[in-house]
């Protein structure tokens, strides 16, 4: 399978007249896993939103499964079915349970059967190490705990293509890990990933392709190896350095 | 000092019933003819409910309805909105029900509808609509209270806009919502006041009638005064039980 699971072509962005992406293009193949780094400010929670249309896109073509993106509301219902997307803030839903959670998507979208819902939601509780968890509200669960649950909900509607957007720059450093060796694992059983971290061990080990942003552009872009051992340009050298010194 | 100025009233009041200038004995359920009085003003009660209780309920929906284009991305819905708030907030209650009483049964005929609207519905209609204004405006603060990422996480699991807002973004305002929204239902309760001066047999109706007849406006109108209070201290109440088991619910 090495068809375009994504594909950005010439992708530019405004906000107001602040020009945040710059013609990017980016093609993320079926399977693969992307990383994208950059210092604040860069665009790359943007390229996310863009993927799956929280944020409209002006100028360019986006396609998701060989769908373009439009403003029409269906290829953009069409496209989020597809996509899965792991917040920075989680943003669980704090009046349902972690089970309802997990639920609520495919029930309402979907149209399983609570029954069948609950299945799946206990599966893939299971596979984010907290299967004791589904009825608590998600204010008793630790940072770690409820991205985990966030991406359970993710997965619970079965997306071709999973999105993160700094998935643990909100969490406390020791709860870190947790979030990551899940990922790790969701790569390694072959999931499709964008991933927008500062998680340079993390990106070594998973990512298929690296990309640098700077000021809404894709500046670097390349295997994890080249990238880390012979960036091409200054920006992402310096980026580098000052991250990784640590 | 305050304490006297406090206690003035309850002297007055007490000190009545034996006095030659007031006359309790309008209102004095011990006496056959007072109670036939009491019986005949709170018979008022249940019409006041009536009014106040269906014109909440259509201004909670309508209220709604006007607040969802408020949160619209496009102007032309936010305009919309803002054009049925300004105006209706605009009026006041009793032009307004003047102008749906008397006048809006004339445009129907226009229209070759005979629509005939009696003081009841005339009340209910332009108390709902005169409150949706206001109601409209507590919805759109409480939902917009709520981050944007809870409408961002229900978009991306494959929720549509009235399934983010049935199961996701309400649940979560209405915590925040129900305490004004007491206040605009306690507002409503009161302003059905208003519906006495188109003949319907509310509470204050009845006080008005009685007073011509026993001709005794302080003791008649005191009793009305209270009636209102009884009956807002049971919304108080009953809305405090509501946010205490809705506050139960959000802890789990």
């Amino acid at each position: 399978m090495q068809d375009a699971a994504i594909e950005l072509v010439g992708v530019n962005k405004w906000f107001d007249t602040f020009h945040v992406l710059k013609d990017i293009n980016l093609t993320v193949k079926s399977g693969e896993k992307v990383v994208i780094c950059g210092p604040s400010g860069s665009g790359k929670s943007t390229v996310v939103r863009c993927i799956n249309q929280l944020e409209k896109h002006q100028k360019g073509t986006i396609r998701v499964d060989g769908i373009e993106l439009t403003d029409d509301a269906k290829s953009v219902a069409t496209i989020r079915s597809e996509v899965g997307m792991v917040f920075q803030q989680f943003n669980l839903f704090p009046h349902l349970t972690v089970l309802e959670n997990l639920t609520l998507g495919p029930i309402k979208a979907r149209g399983l059967s609570r029954k069948e819902a609950e299945e799946k939601a206990r599966h893939y509780l299971d596979r984010v190490h907290i299967p004791d968890q589904a009825d608590k509200k998600p204010v008793q669960l630790s940072g770690g705990q409820q991205q985990r649950v966030a991406i359970a909900r993710s997965l619970c509607m079965e997306p071709r293509v999973l999105l993160f957007d700094e998935p643990t720059s909100a969490l406390d450093p020791e709860m870190i890990s947790e979030v990551l060796d899940v990922m790790v694992e969701l790569a390694d059983e072959g999931m499709t990933m964008v991933v927008v971290t500062h998680e340079m061990g993390f990106a070594r080990k998973v990512a298929d392709k690296m990309i640098f942003m700077d000021a809404g552009e894709i500046v670097e872009e390349g295997n994890p190896e080249h990238f880390f051992t012979a960036p091409q340009s200054d920006r992402c050298r310096q980026f580098l350095s000052q991250i990784l010194q640590h | 000092m305050k304490k006297l100025l406090m206690i003035t009233p309850l002297l007055l009041l007490a000190g009545c019933s034996s006095s030659q200038t007031w006359g309790w004995y309008v209102i004095d359920p011990t006496k056959a003819s007072g109670w036939t009085n009491v019986k005949f003003l709170i018979s008022g009660m249940g019409a006041t409910i009536q009014i106040s209780l269906i014109a909440a309920v259509m201004s909670i929906v309508i209220g709604l309805l006007v607040a969802l284009p408020g949160l619209s991305e496009k102007r032309g819905w936010r305009l919309l909105n803002r054009i049925y708030v300004e105006f209706v907030r605009a009026i006041p209650l009793l032009p307004m029900l003047f102008w749906v009483f008397y006048g809006l049964p004339i445009v129907f005929q226009s229209m070759g509808m005979n629509v005939p609207i009696d003081p009841f519905w005339g009340a209910i209609i332009t108390l709902a609509v005169s409150d949706s204004a206001f109601t409209a405006e507590i919805y759109r603060a409480g939902i917009q209270s709520i981050a944007r990422g809870q409408r961002e996480a229900a978009q991306t699991i494959g929720l549509n806009y009235v399934q983010t807002m049935r199961y996701v973004i309400l649940p979560q305002a209405i915590r925040r919502i129900l305490p004004p929204l007491a206040n605009q239902f306690i507002y409503i309760v009161k302003m059905s006041a208003f519906a006495s001066v188109i003949g319907m047999q509310e509470l204050t109706r009845r006080a008005n009638e009685l007073v011509v007849t026993e001709y005794r406006p302080l003791e008649i109108y005191t009793l009305l005064i209270f009636e209102y209070l009884i009956l807002v201290l049971i919304i108080s109440a009953g809305v405090r039980w509501l946010e205490r088991r809705m506050g139960a619910d959000e802890r789990g």
